[in-house]
């Protein structure tokens, strides 16, 4: 045991088993982001995925919704602490976008409209774990949570989840991304509490 | 690899910034130093082991291993009663950072800042506005503070001192002193076109406050014409701590 604040009970809030360690339940929906928020028209946005051989599969908005679409329920955890249960969000699994990709690397970055990167193993994107959400909770999705479309990888940290994407690239080395060169975690496993670089 | 480690944190002052704010200075054994604008974790543990943590921004440069924090009294918080209410001097927590690369200014830049403070999102700017001053630099820095009324200032005393190439504006959202010039509401158009730089300046703009303001402080800024890299914003979720 650490040490102990003299005096310091704590709300001992629901969560359980559920809380990853070190986070605590929210009900709100806390913002965080770097910047302004980027102001991204549906009739010029477009979701990319850049292969290792320089090959680009495009998606415009009437594309992506006309995709089979699915409503994950899942438990989003954001590196500063907060931790929102069953979030309800509609949109693509990647799996879906992927079908046609043909690539052979292990790496992805991800970018977003605004200059935002962040980086992941492609194998966190891929088998069910991941979507390009843009509705949430039954409502488009608002810009200031990444709308019109964000990444949902709800197994990591939700910095990882990136805002107002808008493309994938495959790469055969690991190129970290905004927060993972400013000192936050490469991976980013709540469960494994890896919230800042050698956690 | 640099690593982050949970250090012990002894309370050696405390000063009260606002009926519900206050001030708390640390001493840190091993603090390894900090750029303004950082934050860093504080965590509390119970006698029967039970923790808590949370981020909040560091207020000063450090002073070798001392450093200072303000913390806001939220009212469903876990954290912040006992910071703000509990907490005596020679008690102890826990502190790992310092934390983010991003939200932050050196004294070696040389454009010109234009500090924008919602409410407890001063904290950080003010850590920029004590570098300055530490470094002895010329940087210009403006600050645009807003805040619900004359009571909610942090810092009141040391930010009356006239301070060369300082220059602050208060902005009342609910109640202003008497006689103030402009009505009490939210931040406009015209507040930051006033108070702060012109675009073609390229000032380094940094909003910190909770997430609506920020929000709209930084689409006025974008507005104005500045540009979305030279705008870095903090955002308080509508708990936080």
């Amino acid at each position: 045991m650490g040490i102990i604040s003299r005096g310091f009970r704590g709300r001992r809030t629901e969560g359980g088993d559920r809380l990853p360690p070190g986070q605590y339940l929210e009900h709100g929906f806390p913002v965080l982001s770097a910047g302004p928020t980027p102001r991204v028209p549906l009739d010029r946005w477009e979701f990319a995925i850049d292969t290792e051989t320089g090959q680009t599969h495009r998606w415009t908005w009437p594309e992506l919704t006309a995709l089979p679409a699915e409503t994950p329920t899942v438990d989003i955890h954001c590196v500063t602490k907060w931790s929102k249960f069953d979030t309800n969000w509609e949109g693509v699994s990647l799996d879906t976008l992927f079908e046609d990709v043909e690539t052979s690397v292990e790496y992805a970055q991800v970018y977003s409209y605004g200059g935002y990167t962040t980086n992941l193993p492609l194998e966190d994107l891929l088998d069910g774990k991941a979507w390009l959400a843009y509705r949430y909770d039954g409502e488009e999705l608002e810009p200031r949570h990444g709308g019109p479309v964000r990444l949902l990888v709800p197994h990591l940290y939700f910095w990882k989840s990136a805002k107002w994407v808008r493309g994938i690239r495959l790469t055969n080395e690991d190129w970290p991304g905004f927060w993972e060169t400013a000192g936050y975690h490469n991976y980013g496993d709540p469960w494994r509490e890896q919230r800042y670089e050698g956690d | 690899m640099r690593r982050l480690i949970w250090r012990a944190a002894t309370l050696v002052e405390v000063r009260a910034e606002t009926a519900t704010a206050r001030t708390l200075v640390l001493d840190v054994p091993g603090w390894p130093g900090h750029l303004a604008g950082q934050h860093l974790d504080v965590r509390l543990t119970a006698d029967d082991g039970y923790s808590a943590q949370r981020s909040y921004s560091l207020a000063a440069p450090a002073d070798g291993e001392r450093i200072e924090l303000t913390v806001e009294l939220v009212d469903d918080g876990e954290v912040s009663p006992y910071l703000t209410e509990v907490i005596e001097v020679g008690d102890q927590v826990e502190v790992r950072g310092p934390v983010g690369g991003w939200f932050v200014w050196r004294p070696e830049s040389r454009a010109p800042v234009l500090l924008v403070a919602g409410g407890s999102g001063i904290v950080p700017l003010m850590a920029m506005i004590r570098a300055r001053r530490l470094a002895g630099s010329r940087t210009p820095f403006r600050l645009l503070y807003s805040l619900r009324d004359p009571g909610r200032r942090y810092y009141a005393a040391e930010l009356r001192r006239p301070e060369p190439g300082l220059d602050i504006t208060y902005l009342y959202t609910r109640t202003t002193p008497e006689d103030w010039p402009r009505k009490a509401g939210r931040v406009m158009l015209g507040d930051l076109a006033e108070s702060g730089w012109p675009a073609d300046f390229e000032p380094d703009c940094y909003v910190c406050g909770p997430t609506g303001f920020v929000e709209v402080a930084a689409d006025l800024l974008l507005d104005l014409g500045h540009a979305p890299e030279h705008v870095r914003t903090e955002r308080f979720g509508p708990s936080g701590g």
